[in-house]
């Protein structure tokens, strides 16, 4: 099916595409939303800005998921405690960042006060560091898939097991986060945030710098993700996904391989997560639901697992609807959502990749060479 | 629970004593009562209920239940039950109450005396039950004045549990005396109470203010440790006995949210996500009947149950069927995709349930024979809707066993589940014994919907609050096993109260979410595992 061998990453046309991607996020959307005047039909709104930015970082955790699920056939459940950890990583900081203008004038967050604390518990020491934070981000999701893994793996704890432990541990997670004395804001989560680095958060420019800068970190985890599939690391994975203990015979050992790539997600999706908090003002623990974090997998799904490039239109498809249904039909949502989760997994086996692959197979004679460029 | 049997109690004598004069209260005293200086009220209120007199007690609950009016033109203060009013101080029935009747208001503190009173004026009563609720009323009482009523109550006495409760009564009230003798035996008599009060009353004899002891007679101080090391001792057991039988009600609670999922799950291999759903769907169910013979029979409402039982196993059933047939059957073997179509399943399910009953939740009443509970002791009492629930999961576990284990269809499922080829061979319908299997497991989270209905809120998020419980249960049981799945619930329900009770409801729940992680790591098939060899399990 693959013509090319591990190192080659694209083809021509997928080259082509990355570029594209590359001028549409860092010079034609900063151009619509920034210079082209408000009047003309060009113009692309801020709504547009905030909404694709958040799409983008959900794209991330798409491509996350499907390095686990797509090309290793471990379904976790948990992506969602990796993506909001990340998320209120970075949110100390942002909350740290606030000083003195919350509504107490009061050193220490509102959520703090509240509670009538003195100062900021152990583990928000150094928050108010701008790297530490972003290093926080990164070794939170990282350390705690590790250890997870790490112990899951070594037991052979496989498939549907695997995925309600995730589940389990999503969902322990997201009860200590809604206590309010652990020290999280409770409920209410992070929120209010003023500015980044110094720089007011609510601005046009800044809220195009950090589309920019998701923008950029999609199209660059995606290439790595592709270096990674194609890799002889990636061709391990696949094994692994189609018979995990033939693997094992031929003197492979599942666990580094499974504990590698879980690793690598998880931290993607911790990245992610602090790309999205700045960028939708707001932190809190029902981003950690079970829910969510299913579905993901739907995202995955829906856009065709083990394609890289339907996890990203799998996340578009289905968050750009759910933002159309909201505002025209509120009620119907869950209906379709429902629908989607049923219809893709009964009729849509490789999803929306797989559906045009075979489109054209029947209409353009086209090969199905270019499925994977 | 004893203060609302007081109020109906006395509602009873009320219609009887409401024709009668209030003889017993001079119209200075009802003025008084009726006052809105509160110092002069309580004033008054204690003045009558020192005296004793039992016929003053309809004039002073129709105050509590806000039954008295006052008129500002005509100066007339009624009382006035089903729209027809008597004179408070002339007894007379009034022919035409005049317009500008205005009720009189009772604040908080005034209630709360006025409750006491009452009890101490009803501790003479010919009723036996009056009495005790009286006695129960008085426990916290610390109002010296009401002394000498209290004694002639307990030297009348002829119960003894009454007796008993009266005498501790007493021993509070003398707590403050003059006489060091009264006082001690006061304290020593109130070493055999269980009420959680009694405690903090004697923790405040020993604590200390300001570098000396609050109480300054050292012997009494003793008496005071003594007594309050039996009450603790006593209220220890009641604790331990009340979260043990918390314990067994959850357990029986995940143990009939994840029986359903014991069969679909563990004898079946289905993923089903919208499990909690069909849960949902059987407490939906119940709210319905109960609507329905509301409506239809109302006579028979205590016995609705009977009707909601059935129906919610049928109606879960029924579409816990119609996904086997419709979605669940095309994805054997492959059981993520089971697990997300299952899921989407329930999003369409809890959006269908919000769109025909509404996003609020719906009411469910508990038949009166289910209200009230056990009283074990005065800090324990059992409520009988948990001991009907425990009940029936431990009937629908029988049930559930003899129809796997001696039934034609229990036998064919448990065939198709150790060897679906060798049994299709046999002749076995291996597809329709899917559907009915599946049909089974669904029938029963109906029933846990049912039992649940009674107990807490029903509501279109019902489900989602009990699928990771019922996984966890069905996964650390052991698949395929029904004791496997009795033993984890009860194990886990137990632990959790027994948890609660150390570090709060959430931290309890996260500790047992996070040791199930951990004990699924050293042993992946659960307690009690399926013996047998497979590289790939």
């Amino acid at each position: 099916m693959r013509k090319s061998g591990p190192g080659a990453l694209f083809g021509a046309r997928g080259w082509g595409g990355v570029i594209a991607a590359l001028v549409l996020v860092c010079a034609v959307a900063p151009m619509l939303n920034l210079v082209v005047p408000k009047e003309s039909i060009f113009h692309m709104s801020d709504f547009s800005v905030s909404l694709i930015g958040k799409i983008m970082c959900y794209a991330i955790v798409a491509l996350a998921m499907d390095l686990i699920w797509g090309y290793t056939g471990i379904l976790s459940l948990g992506h969602g405690l990796f993506f909001a950890l990340g998320g209120y990583a970075f949110g100390m900081y942002l909350m740290r960042s606030i000083g003195l203008d919350g509504v107490y004038k009061s050193p220490l967050p509102d959520f703090m006060v509240f509670l009538d604390w003195k100062a900021y518990p152990w583990y928000w020491s150094f928050t108010d560091h701008f790297w530490y934070s972003l290093m926080l981000v990164v070794l939170v999701p990282g350390l705690l898939a590790f250890v997870f893994g790490y112990f899951a793996f070594r037991s052979r704890i496989k498939g549907v097991y695997f995925s309600i432990i995730t589940q389990a541990m999503t969902f322990a997670t997201m009860l200590l986060f809604f206590r309010n004395e652990t020290g999280f804001g409770g409920n209410n989560g992070f929120t209010d945030f003023k500015r980044i680095l110094g720089t007011p958060i609510a601005t046009p420019s800044m809220r195009m710098t950090l589309f920019v800068i998701t923008g950029l970190t999609l199209i660059g985890f995606f290439v790595l993700a592709k270096w990674l599939v194609t890799s002889k690391f990636g061709r391990v994975l696949q094994a692994i996904r189609d018979a995990e203990t033939r693997v094992m015979f031929t003197g492979y050992d599942p666990l580094r391989y499974k504990l590698a790539i879980w690793v690598i997600s998880a931290v993607m999706c911790g990245i992610a997560g602090a790309l999205y908090v700045p960028q939708v003002g707001i932190i809190n623990p029902g981003e950690m639901s079970p829910a969510n974090s299913i579905e993901i997998a739907i995202w995955v799904a829906v856009g065709g697992r083990g394609t890289l490039v339907g996890a990203i239109l799998g996340a578009f498809i289905v968050n750009g609807a759910r933002s159309w249904f909201t505002v025209a039909f509120p009620e119907y949502w869950l209906f379709f959502l429902g629908a989607i989760f049923i219809g893709v997994t009964l009729f849509l086996p490789n999803g929306m990749v797989g559906l045009i692959a075979q489109l054209r197979a029947k209409w353009g004679g086209r090969t199905s060479q270019e499925k994977t460029a | 629970m004893s203060f609302v049997r007081l109020i109906r109690c006395v509602l009873a004598m009320f219609a009887l004593g409401a024709a009668m004069p209030a003889a017993a209260l001079t119209p200075e005293q009802i003025g008084k009562l009726v006052s809105s200086d509160s110092e002069a009220r309580i004033e008054a209120l204690n003045s009558v209920a020192a005296a004793g007199d039992e016929s003053a007690i309809a004039f002073l609950q129709a105050l509590a239940e806000g039954n008295v009016q006052t008129s500002a033109s005509t100066k007339k203060i009624v009382t006035v039950a089903d729209g027809k009013g008597t004179d408070a101080i002339t007894g007379k029935p009034v022919e035409k109450l005049p317009e500008d009747l205005d009720e009189v208001v009772a604040n908080n503190v005034f209630r709360r005396e006025l409750a006491a009173a009452i009890a101490t004026l009803k501790l003479t009563s010919g009723d036996r039950s009056v009495r005790l609720a009286a006695a129960k009323t008085l426990q916290d009482e610390t109002e010296g004045d009401r002394l000498p009523l209290v004694e002639r109550a307990i030297a009348k006495e002829s119960d003894a549990q009454i007796r008993q409760l009266l005498e501790r009564v007493r021993a509070n009230l003398q707590l403050n005396s003059k006489d060091k003798a009264v006082r001690l035996a006061a304290i020593v008599s109130l070493g055999s109470s269980v009420n959680p009060n009694t405690k903090t009353i004697l923790l405040e004899m020993l604590a200390k203010k300001g570098g000396e002891f609050a109480e300054k007679d050292a012997d009494i101080r003793f008496a005071a440790q003594k007594s309050l090391a039996e009450v603790e001792g006593r209220l220890t057991t009641g604790e331990r006995i009340g979260q043990a039988f918390s314990g067994v009600s959850l357990g029986s609670i995940l143990l009939l949210a994840a029986l359903g999922l014991a069969i679909t799950y563990g004898l079946m291999g289905v993923i089903n996500m919208a499990h909690g759903e069909l849960i949902m769907i059987g407490a939906y169910t119940t709210h319905v009947v109960q609507n329905l013979v509301r409506a239809h029979v109302p006579d028979f409402f205590n016995w609705y149950l009977l009707a909601a039982v059935p129906a919610s196993f049928m109606a879960a059933a029924a579409v816990g069927m119609l996904l086997e047939r419709g979605v669940i059957r095309f994805l054997y073997g492959r059981p993520l995709e089971t697990l997300l179509a299952t899921w989407g399943i329930s999003l369409v399910l809890i959006q269908a349930v919000r769109t025909i009953f509404g996003a609020q939740n719906v009411q469910v009443e508990n038949p009166v024979w289910m209200s009230g509970g056990v009283e074990l002791l005065s800090n324990v009492v059992l409520p009988w809707s948990r001991i009907v629930i425990i009940g029936f999961s431990a009937v629908v576990l029988l049930l559930v066993w003899l129809a796997l284990t001696r039934t034609r269809l229990g036998l064919f499922v448990r065939g198709v589940t150790q060897n679906r080829a060798m049994a299709s061979c046999l002749g076995v319908h291996t597809g329709r014994i899917d559907t009915w299997c599946f049909g089974l497991g669904s029938g029963i989270a109906g029933l846990a919907g049912c039992a649940l209905s009674q107990i807490g809120n029903v509501g279109p998020d019902l489900g989602q609050s009990y699928i990771v419980d019922s996984f966890m249960v069905v996964v650390l049981g052991g698949v395929g096993q029904l004791a496997g799945t009795v033993y984890a619930a009860m194990g886990l329900g137990i632990v959790n109260k027994f948890l609660e009770g150390i570090s709060g409801a959430v931290l309890a729940k996260i500790t047992v979410l996070v040791f199930i992680i951990i004990f699924i790591q050293k042993r992946p098939q659960g307690m009690f595992a399926l013996k047998g060899r497979f590289a790939d399990a």
